[in-house]
């Protein structure tokens, strides 16, 4: 992973004591609520329901052994002894008392980290694929690349205070892992005939109140031209995008109002500027960075582990986990494992201190050092030896870290809710637990097979329920807490957008209503077939009909 | 007390006799735009930032160095001419107005001593555009300051963005907001002020 030189850490360690200095200067009334507001989001800090919440950046979603154990120890010193994997891949506490935020971030510091950009009004961590590097369908390593994104947008001075949040997403395989048709920028690195690498930029796309994907700007842009090309979208952007409207302000209204085209033509005029300048990337500097993200020492082995087949005939669990948890690897011999952070009855991404130091362990001694968050609020082990994996389960499941369920219906994606967020309308994480428990039982789950359930509980879509098979929204009526739900959502290169499949609906009836949405599939669908892919091809009117059976129509209005 | 804070050879100063009038449009009757209940105060980009009467109504001091509005600068130039020349004027735009706009009605930006832009909300990150594209695109070289909302934490940016005069806001202390100019000592992109990437300045690694 990469290793900051003096120029990161003195950045880092630098932003520690300017957030010091502001800190302290709101304690003492120096700053007003609103001054402070940029300041402390653009480090990552809300207040919210109970206490501030601090998002701390993991960067690509790339965590090495030490951090973890660092992270472990803020839990236990400065919080309640949990922390929470965000969609974002990165990592949120929810008690953190404000005071104590420049020691904690001074902490992070020491192991490399930080809390810079995590939220505001500028540009966020950039997120990528979680298995980057590993994954038999990569083309090209995207995390070099989003290295460099990170230094150069990191207190950028042009683009510190955008109209809105602004989110980079970077992919490198055949297969989308990263959503990018689904950020503000997407960049989809390939290799064209001549074996040059070059990107696809996506443009536009983003959740929230209205959702778009993204449009295709450039097909395929020397990757040298990352920097200045993205500078000039953002130039274009900051410059143009609303500022009037909260909800209009991202650049996917901006794209949009001007047409892909137009936008296009003045995103080109803007480059035509600047783009052989000193953001031109080197093949050099390229180098320096990527040597960082090597391939760790692998030992060479045999494709098949006769040890690892024997415990896979004998032990069912063990064979279900692998079947769900334990991933494809390009490196004979081995495989990437998700220690699932789905577990009945506990915040989907939440993770206490001692798991964390578990985990920390369990990367030390079974993969390199080295472990990934992933968007859909996982932790992966990238490189895993096959006759490891059998300990590596025994010891993952003592730690309630090895629930065989990734994929599945209580895999769910969610957002922390109204249990903590001051922006929810509604809860999110008891919705998440209650559909857990009605599919609690796993050969069940595991005969559902696929399925994406995401939950978000407001329109800015943190839970990314519009691209979730099922995706579940709350929403504020009247000041109570109601459902919609909606269907055929999909992220990956395919990407699409949910419908929602009518009025929504109480707390207690959501669990329900995904249980008539499932029976509609296995009873429809065709051998081997996915959820999605029985919606895809059903259309939603029978599930529309099977959930909204037997309830009253809406009374008709008598004219007069 | 002053608190115009300018750099001057790279150090920051507190400059105590500012002899620049800052030239106000008066009062029009603005558009009042609400979202959920509350008034926007917020002009897009691009817009009339000042109606025919309020540029004819603007009055100018008869002497001494001004700084003038873009629209009253455009509209009422031929006035003006021997002033320039003299390098006695100055002009000022507003968040939301475009240096293309500038630098149309005058080619060289340079017969400027001043330009300076208004900061309508420190929150509001056009102006640092407008700042890199007159450094950069139309290589303006005199003063460029920002007035208005003009706040300590955002010094850092609007330096490497290029401008070298600050009008801290009046109820702020310019002495204690000259610290913060420093916040960073190595950043890692190119900007105005320091044009190179940190990995073309140094040898890393």
């Amino acid at each position: 992973m990469y290793i900051y030189d003096e120029y990161d850490q003195r950045i880092v360690d630098e932003r520690v004591a300017q957030f010091r200095d502001q800190t302290r200067r709101y304690l003492a009334g120096e700053l007003t609520n609103d001054e402070f507001k940029p300041l402390r989001l653009q480090n990552g800090l809300y207040i919210q329901r109970y206490a501030p919440m601090l998002r701390v950046a993991v960067p690509y979603g790339l965590l090495n052994a030490k951090q973890a154990r660092k992270l472990a120890h803020v839990a236990r010193t400065y919080d309640k002894g949990y922390a929470h994997v965000s969609t974002r891949q990165n990592f949120q506490y929810n008690w953190p008392e404000l005071k104590n935020v420049p020691d904690i971030l001074a902490e992070l510091a020491s192991v490399q980290m930080h809390a810079i950009q995590t939220s505001g009004n500028c540009i966020r961590n950039v997120t990528t694929d979680q298995f980057a590097g590993i994954a038999p369908d990569e083309v090209v390593d995207p995390r070099p690349l989003a290295e460099i994104l990170r230094q150069w947008s990191t207190f950028h001075p042009e683009f510190a205070l955008l109209p809105r949040k602004f989110k980079f997403a970077v992919s490198g395989s055949v297969n989308d892992r990263a959503v990018v048709q689904m950020h503000d920028i997407g960049l989809e690195f390939f290799r064209d005939a001549a074996g040059e690498l070059r990107i696809k930029v996506w443009v536009g796309g983003g959740l929230g109140r209205t959702p778009i994907l993204g449009e295709v700007i450039e097909e395929a842009l020397p990757w040298q031209h990352m920097l200045s090309y993205s500078e000039s979208i953002l130039r274009v952007y900051n410059r143009w995008g609303r500022r009037d409207n909260l909800y209009k302000a991202r650049i996917k209204i901006l794209v949009k109002a001007l047409g892909i085209e137009e936008f296009r033509r003045q995103v080109e005029a803007e480059w035509a500027h600047h783009k052989d300048g000193v953001n031109t990337l080197t093949q050099a500097e390229f180098d320096r960075i990527a040597k960082c993200f090597t391939a760790p020492a692998y030992e060479s082995l045999p494709e098949d582990d006769a040890g690892f087949s024997a415990k896979l005939t004998e032990e069912k669990a063990f064979a279900n986990w692998v079947k769900r948890n334990v991933h494809a690897h390009r490196q004979p011999g081995y495989r990437a494992v998700t220690l699932s952070l789905k577990v009945t009855g506990i915040a989907p991404g939440d993770v206490t201190d001692r798991q964390l130091d578990i985990v920390a362990d369990l990367a030390e001694r079974y993969s390199f050092g080295e472990l990934r968050t992933t968007h859909e609020q996982n932790i992966v082990l990238s490189d895993v030896k096959l006759a490891d994996l059998h300990a590596l389960w025994l010891e993952a499941r003592a730690a309630g870290l090895a629930t065989p369920n990734i994929g599945l219906i209580t895999d769910i994606i969610c957002c922390p809710g109204g249990s903590f967020c001051d922006l929810a309308n509604a809860k999110s994480i008891p919705i998440a637990e209650s559909i857990q428990q009605l599919f609690d039982d796993l050969d069940y789950q595991h005969d559902i097979g696929d399925l994406e359930l995401n939950i978000s509980g407001c329109m800015n879509s943190c839970g990314h329920h519009h691209v979730g098979h099922i995706g579940i929204l709350g929403v504020d009526k009247n000041d109570s807490e109601w459902y919609q739900v909606s269907i055929g959502g999909k992220q990956g290169n395919d990407a699409s957008l949910g419908e929602v499949i009518g009025p929504s609906f109480a707390a207690d009836e959501v669990a329900g209503v995904v249980k008539r949405l499932i029976d509609v599939y296995v009873e429809a669908r065709l051998p081997e077939e996915r959820f999605i892919d029985t919606v895809r091809r059903l259309g939603p009117a029978p599930f529309k009909e099977r959930v909204y059976a037997d309830r009253q129509p809406a009374k008709k209005k008598v004219e007069a | 007390m002053s608190n115009l804070i300018k750099l001057q050879n790279g150090s920051a100063v507190i400059v105590a006799d500012d002899s620049w009038q800052i030239v106000r449009l008066p009062a029009g009757e603005a558009e009042v735009k609400k979202q959920a209940g509350k008034v926007v105060q917020f002009r897009l980009t691009g817009v009339e930032a000042a109606t025919a009467e309020q540029i004819a109504a603007t009055a100018v001091p008869a002497s001494g160095k001004v700084v003038l509005p873009l629209s009253v600068f455009i509209a009422r130039r031929a006035e003006f001419e021997s002033r320039l020349a003299a390098g006695e004027v100055g002009v000022w735009l507003e968040t939301c107005e475009l240096v293309e706009t500038l630098a149309e009605a005058q080619a060289d930006l340079n017969v400027f001593p001043l330009i300076a832009v208004f900061i309508e909300r420190f929150a509001d990150g056009r102006a640092y555009s407008s700042a890199s594209l007159l450094r950069s695109r139309f290589g303006y070289r005199n003063e460029l300051r920002a007035f208005g909302d003009v706040l300590r934490d955002q010094l850092f940016f609007m330096k490497r963005c290029g401008f070298d005069a600050y009008q801290i806001r009046a109820d702020r202390s310019a002495s204690d907001a000259i610290a913060s100019l420093g916040d960073f000592s190595e950043p890692y992109q190119a900007a105005v002020v320091i044009d190179q990437p940190v990995w073309r300045r140094h040898a890393r690694g």
